[in-house]
């Protein structure tokens, strides 16, 4: 093995959370600091030709290679767990930018609530209105606290929408619903797709709060405080699994990428796959640094004094477990933390509504349309409802392309091929959309993950096992929201209505969404997590783990947003105060 | 090395008169009305004539408009199977292959080659019977992957960019009315609430002016 000269930082994973670490450290320290990230270099210029559906939509080129590496699934400890061989509930990117580079760009924040679940749960409704086998947690911080942060993502991202509680004042029109915001938003809302306005009229007639999406494919030209311009979403509809064409879209390679290219204290290494965190338990327990696998097979240790996993949920909790850094957590006895927490997201097709006349649904962005949140809080009255917590609806125009979007039919049409079923899914190709929900995801003591016994990634080490699926919780969740869209899509003047059938047993094969989280949770205490809520590891202060692998369990909304505010916040105590007292922040 | 195969069709049926040799340059043909020999990557010609029938019977050209046919959506299926889709160069391919339950996604072992390989041993003659006989034979097979994924790629051949050799002369995305990657929608998406807005589609290659490289090229 090659040892490299030590770097001040290394960072492990080129996505959101690695390159904004990158960049604050970059540019308000003197450190010396190397990003190794597995995938491919990536640059804004590679999508001004990307738009093809097969390639990125279908065939998924921008997503993790997992001829390499997957995960393997099983849905309860007692069963055996086997590979997902193909890509399907949940979509990992790979290369510089990570997830971030094909996302939809939807920024909502979590509701103030979420960070103290347990707690506000409990005195609420009392500890018997919590789910058996719950495993939540308060995150250790609160939304006040944590509030200037979402701000500062607000300005990074140039994101667009309309406040709906300004520092305490409800505003009609946006989401009154959302915890307070000390500003408002950097751009106007963007334009309205015909289905979401359709969505917002009927909504507003059944006497629910909608607003524009927050989106981060923005409505007009911006130039950040990092002096970052970019000029306004064209709603060409190739947002999702597609690098924005036109750079509107928020993503690392055009908001961080540029401002890091121009220091000479952040390297970027690509083709970097780093297998395990090197670390001492004494004297002074600390990391020493990464070990990683270059593009030609070269076994590399790079020294560093500050280390830093950003490499998604599952990478982060995987090589924790392959380093033998903290307790694996143990189903059995619920002891151990690494892994634990393990929650995905209720997000389903609650209404799939079929019109008479045409939507033009190619035009739109990722995160254009319309919300409600109405059930997205805890304060209803949950008389009868049989279920804690919630989640919010939207109606967006992601911009539809025919091989994905054909063949979807109202169930009153039984034929799956030939020329019946060609002239249906012909005349409803246009005419079809669907109201989304997305719901909270508890985290309970029985999914989570660790290392698989049987199969293993190319260089031989063990895949991450993931062992996870619905509970009681999320299908009543479910089977409460689908009644609710259907009745907005009569509303919506739909001819035909498909309701969601309900959810099973956890479904690999059905997209859900890219919202994993858990296995290093953040905590008040290292008892139950893995790290503070400044993102340090309790046993090792000089490791910082970010991303949505520290949330105690997942939230409606969409995570990265708050992925960045504590990223920021991590970054604000490592500069001000860790750097220069190295050790445990609090 | 193989024999080299040939499909032919009549270029008055497909839709695009653009056809691709072996070193991927396009042509348009002088005469649309002279049949064309396409060759094959991946099918026998005898391969190919089943898939295309079987292709023509799930998306049938008809009343409601033109079919896989039209779009060429054996030469794309071709294409896709020679290229790294068809021996799973993505794939998670590694043994123990296991048993599982149906939301664990597909556990084989067979690549897309290997299931049209295996698929159409049992689809023998397939292109010489009556539609009818083409409808029964396939309904026998309806439930197989080996089905699943015919049907699946045929909808891909009709619907992609034409780079990939299927919706020759974008027949499929004038069916739908899709108008391919356009640029900009800024001044229509707030205008059409409620009617057909239905620009002439332009292809990938159109709109940007550059040549991209699909990836069934790529090894």
């Amino acid at each position: 093995m090659k040892t490299l000269p030590g770097a001040d930082a290394v960072i492990v994973g080129g996505g959101w959370a690695g390159l904004l670490m990158a960049k604050e450290l970059g540019t308000r320290t003197s450190l010396n600091i190397v990003v190794l990230e597995r995938g491919p270099s990536r640059e804004p210029s590679d999508y001004t030709t990307d738009m093809d559906e097969l390639d990125y939509s279908i065939r998924l080129r921008m997503m993790q290679d997992l001829s390499q590496e997957t995960v393997t699934l099983r849905h309860d400890a007692t069963r055996r767990a086997v590979p997902l061989r193909q890509h399907g509930a949940f979509l990992p990117g790979a290369g510089i930018g990570g997830s971030g580079e094909h996302w939809n760009a939807q920024v909502p924040r979590f509701l103030p609530d979420c960070f103290e679940l347990l707690s506000k749960t409990t005195e609420r409704y009392g500890a018997n209105a919590l789910p058996e086998r719950h495993a939540l947690r308060n995150w250790g911080i609160t939304y006040d606290e944590l509030e200037p942060f979402y701000t500062r993502v607000d300005k990074l991202l140039g994101t667009s929408g309309q406040a709906g509680n300004l520092r305490g004042k409800l505003i009609d029109g946006g989401n009154i619903f959302e915890g307070w915001r000390s500003e408002d938003y950097p751009t106007p809302p963007t334009k309205v797709p015909y289905f979401s306005a359709l969505f917002r009229d009927a909504a507003k007639s059944l006497g629910y709060h909608p607003y524009p999406a927050p989106s981060a494919n923005i409505s007009r030209s911006y130039t950040n405080p990092d002096g970052i311009s970019r000029g306004g979403c064209t709603y060409c509809g190739f947002c999702a699994k597609f690098g924005c064409m036109v750079g509107a879209k928020a993503q690392p390679t055009n908001l961080l990428l540029p401002v890091i290219q121009k220091r000479n204290n952040v390297a970027l290494r690509t083709a970097a796959w780093v297998r395990r965190i090197l670390f001492d338990s004494s004297p002074r327990p600390a990391a020493r640094g990464v070990t990683y696998v270059d593009a030609t097979g070269q076994e590399i240790f790079q020294p560093a004094s500050l280390v830093f996993l950003a490499s998604w949920t599952f990478n982060n909790t995987r090589l924790l477990l392959l380093s033998g850094i903290g307790e694996p957590y143990d189903p059995a006895t619920a002891r151990g933390t690494v892994g634990s927490n393990l929650t995905h997201q209720v997000t389903v097709s609650a209404a799939t509504a079929f019109f008479d006349q045409p939507l033009n649904r190619f035009m739109g962005s990722g995160s254009a349309g319309i919300m409600f949140s109405d059930f997205d809080r805890d304060d209803l009255d949950r008389a009868g409802l049989n279920f804690i917590r919630g989640g919010y609806f939207g109606a967006r125009g992601y911009g539809f392309q025919p091989i994905g979007a054909f063949g979807v039919l109202p169930n009153s049409i039984k034929a799956s091929w030939g020329s019946e079923w060609k002239k249906a899914a012909v005349h409803y190709y246009d005419r079809t959309a669907t109201i989304g929900f997305s719901g909270e995801h508890l985290a309970y003591k029985t999914n989570f993950m660790d290392l698989d016994p049987v199969y293993k990634d190319k260089l031989g080490d063990p895949l991450l096992r993931l062992t996870l699926d619905w509970q009681e919780n999320e299908r009543k969740m479910a089977d409460f929201a689908t009644p609710k869209a259907v009745e907005v899509a009569r509303a919506m003047g739909a001819r035909e209505i498909n309701p969601f059938p309900g959810l099973r047993s956890y479904d690999s094969t059905r997209y859900n969404s890219t919202h994993i989280q858990g296995g290093t949770i953040m905590g008040d205490s290292p008892a139950h997590s893995v790290v503070s809520p400044y993102l340090q590891h309790w046993q090792l202060p000089n490791l910082f783990i970010l991303g949505g692998s520290a949330f105690p369990q997942n939230a409606s909304a969409n995570p990265t947003p708050t992925v960045l505010a504590f990223v920021y916040r991590s970054a604000d105590a490592i500069i001000d105060r860790y750097l220069k007292h190295p050790g445990p922040l609090s | 090395m193989r024999r080299r195969h040939f499909l032919t069709l009549s270029a008055a049926t497909l839709g695009g008169v653009l056809v691709y040799s072996l070193d991927r340059k396009a042509s348009l043909l002088a005469s649309p009305h002279k049949p064309v020999r396409i060759p094959l990557r991946f099918f026998t010609e005898t391969e190919a004539l089943i898939v295309a029938a079987t292709a023509s019977r799930i998306f049938p050209s008809d009343d409601s408009g033109p079919g896989a046919r039209e779009a060429g959506v054996a030469i794309f299926i071709d294409r896709q199977l020679a290229g790294p889709y068809g021996r799973d160069r993505f794939r998670y391919t590694q043994p123990p292959f296991e048993d599982a339950p149906r939301e664990l996604g597909y556990q084989g072992s067979a690549t897309p080659r290997q299931i049209y390989r295996q698929g159409l041993k049992g689809l023998e003659g397939f292109h010489l019977l009556a539609p009818a006989g083409q409808d029964h034979a396939l309904r026998k097979i309806e439930l197989t992957l080996f089905f699943s994924l015919l049907r699946q790629n045929t909808i891909e051949g009709m619907f992609c960019d034409p780079m990939h050799g299927g919706n020759a002369g974008m027949v499929g995305w004038q069916l739908v009315g899709f108008p391919g990657p356009r640029m900009s929608n800024f001044d229509e998406i707030e205008k059409y609430y409620g009617q057909a807005f239905r620009p002439k589609p332009m292809s990938l290659r159109q709109t940007t002016g550059s040549k991209v490289r699909p990836s069934e090229e790529e090894l």
